[in-house]
């Protein structure tokens, strides 16, 4: 079983900040389950966790975190309006193919919604690029020809997006190593987390 | 070619005692109580036939229901000192070191009201007339099964099961268990399952069950006294049965358009390797089921349908579930498909209950839940390694 002090992931204590202790939450691609479960045990949440990946579904079994198997890009109909207190996306809105669909879905399921991404605005990205290559790193460890990351987008790409579909953002933080980032988000920021609601 | 199981087939493999249960014996428990039954009528005088298998925990903590589908019986994993071929129809999942570890859990079979092993049902006598019930058999339910297997558990001393476990219409038995008795299980776990019949699914039933009435050896379900049984109607029910059981797939890999002589014979011989098979299955099955039974079988599936008493809806029929509930379906089953079993995912969902659900890539259809395809039965060890946990003093 995997560590859990909440230090393995920087995002993890950055979505834990905003979520109420007892709130009931929905993790979309959860994983192996150790955010839910890393909530179960800082926040006392209930909740599930939603994945496709056999092996996934099998971990979140043995992590003890309640698990739907199920293909998010179909979209979220097993679960009713407003039934949960915080939808999470957690590093995967970058590879959905249906992006504006799914936060769609997260403020219909959701009270709120808590996303986080790898911000291709980030400096070292910005460097590689410039280099002429596509960026790989910690939080983009994949090759151009096999990332399942096809809709990477920037701090000031994400805030455009909500803006323009009048969703508002309720929090923001951006995190470098783990450490939050003020000054300069879109070039200074690895990780951003975001809480917006409808 | 792997042999295919069908339903309820007996597995044919040898007997391997460092995963098996071993030898089993039968038991019987005797009911005086009046068992009031869902269509009004009363079973004042009964007999359940079960096996258990594992020791019951001092605190009876550990004991597991496995609840059986259409055909098969009590004896769930095992095999007989008499018959040592005779091996139980989930051994697979059941036994020392299997997904449910009988080294740690207490599991019970229970052949169910109106079967043809060995519990009270068609072929019984009637109290009442000193002849045997035949046609006269009530019709029973799933709920009627999980009342008389709550006070089966009553007799042995287990007020709450560590889980109810089966597959089709076993999981609509563990299935009710939680909506029945939710506090007399900590988890179910319901494999394979419907909420409900579609009318497709009840269209096949009533076929099978045309083909038996309609059998000049039916005799109204009396035929015991005349000495004489259904058999051409059940074997005709069986086949129909059979083609539901495998998805359109497994049946092209496994039979195509192979024919047994190579060439058309332009005759009405069986030619076609799938003509074989459904024949041979229905001949077999026909030889050792009850078709009274079978009858009634095919009617606890039809009404089965915990949302019909609450305006038809399942949240509101799964409002008292307080179990965790592990739900699995596979994705070639379209007798009970996926869909189905998310309804029963959705309903729970909005219950807030403690609800897993897997849906198993696997290409056997709904003959899937008896195989030990290997992401299923580690998925079904995991679970029960999380009761044990829970469970454990």
């Amino acid at each position: 079983m995997t560590g859990l002090n909440g230090g393995q992931r920087p995002d993890f204590a950055a979505i834990a900040q905003w979520v109420k202790p007892g709130a009931h939450v929905l993790d979309l691609g959860c994983g192996d389950g150790t955010l839910l479960k890393y909530l179960q045990q800082t926040r006392g949440v209930t909740g599930y966790g939603v994945e496709i990946d056999d092996g996934n579904v099998l971990e979140c079994v043995n992590n003890g975190v309640h698990v739907i198997q199920s293909d998010l890009e179909r979209g979220l109909a097993e679960f009713a309006d407003h039934s949960f207190d915080y939808v999470v996306l957690s590093q995967t809105l970058q590879a959905m193919r249906h992006t504006e669909r799914i936060v769609r879905e997260i403020l219909r399921v959701g009270r709120a919604g808590i996303v986080t991404f790898p911000n291709f605005g980030y400096w070292k990205n910005r460097l590689q690029i410039l280099r002429g290559r596509m960026p790989v790193s910690e939080n983009l460890p994949f090759e151009w020809f096999d990332t399942p990351n096809i809709h990477l987008c920037t701090v000031a790409d994400f805030e455009k997006f909500c803006t323009e579909r009048g969703i508002r953002i309720v929090g923001r933080t951006v995190l470098t190593d783990g450490r939050t980032v003020d000054l300069l988000p879109n070039l200074l920021g690895e990780l951003a987390v975001y809480q917006f609601g409808g | 070619m792997r042999e295919l199981r069908g339903f309820f087939m007996a597995a044919t493999k040898t007997n391997d005692l460092t995963t098996s249960v071993g030898i089993v014996t039968p038991q019987t428990a005797g009911f005086t109580a009046p068992l009031p039954l869902r269509s009004g009528a009363v079973l004042h005088d009964y007999e359940l036939v079960y096996e258990t298998y594992g020791t019951l925990n001092a605190d009876r903590s550990n004991a597991v229901l496995v609840c059986h589908a259409l055909n098969a019986s009590h004896h769930v994993a095992g095999f007989y000192a008499d018959d040592p071929g005779n091996t139980g129809w989930w051994d697979n999942m059941i036994g020392p070191g299997k997904p449910l570890d009988t080294n740690r859990f207490f599991v019970i079979g229970v052949n169910n009201l109106g079967g043809c092993h060995g519990s009270t049902g068609p072929l019984s006598i009637n109290p009442d007339t000193g002849k045997p019930w035949g046609g006269d058999f009530p019709v029973v339910t799933v709920e009627d099964w999980v009342d008389a297997q709550a006070r089966l558990a009553d007799k042995l001393g287990i007020t709450r099961f560590a889980a109810v476990m089966g597959g089709s219409l076993g999981a609509m038995q563990s299935l009710a268990w939680a909506i029945r008795y939710p506090q007399r299980l900590c988890h179910s776990i319901v494999i394979a399952c419907a909420p409900s019949l579609s009318a497709q699914n009840i269209a096949f039933n009533e076929v099978a069950r045309q083909a038996i009435i309609t059998d000049p050896d039916f005799h109204d379900g009396n035929y015991q006294e005349q000495h004489a049984a259904p058999k051409r109607g059940l074997r005709v029910a069986r086949m129909v049965g059979h083609i539901t059981y495998l998805s359109d797939d497994e049946m092209a890999s496994k039979f195509g358009r192979q024919l047994k002589q190579g060439k058309p014979g332009y005759s009405f011989d069986t030619e076609f390797e799938i003509e074989s098979y459904l024949r041979h299955q229905g001949n077999k099955f026909a030889n050792y089921f009850d078709a009274n039974t079978y009858l009634r079988i095919t009617k606890v599936l039809d009404y089965f349908d915990p949302a019909f008493d609450h305006g038809g809806s399942l949240s509101t029929a799964l409002q008292p579930v307080t179990a965790g509930v592990l739900v699995i379906s596979f994705t070639t089953d379209w007798r009970f498909s996926p869909e189905r079993s998310r309804e029963i995912v959705r309903a729970l969902l909005d219950n807030r209950a403690q609800v897993t659900y897997a849906e198993i890539d696997a290409p056997h259809g709904h003959d899937a839940f008896l195989l030990d395809d290997p992401r299923y039965h580690k998925l079904v060890a995991a679970y029960f390694e999380r009761v044990h946990r829970e469970i454990a003093p």
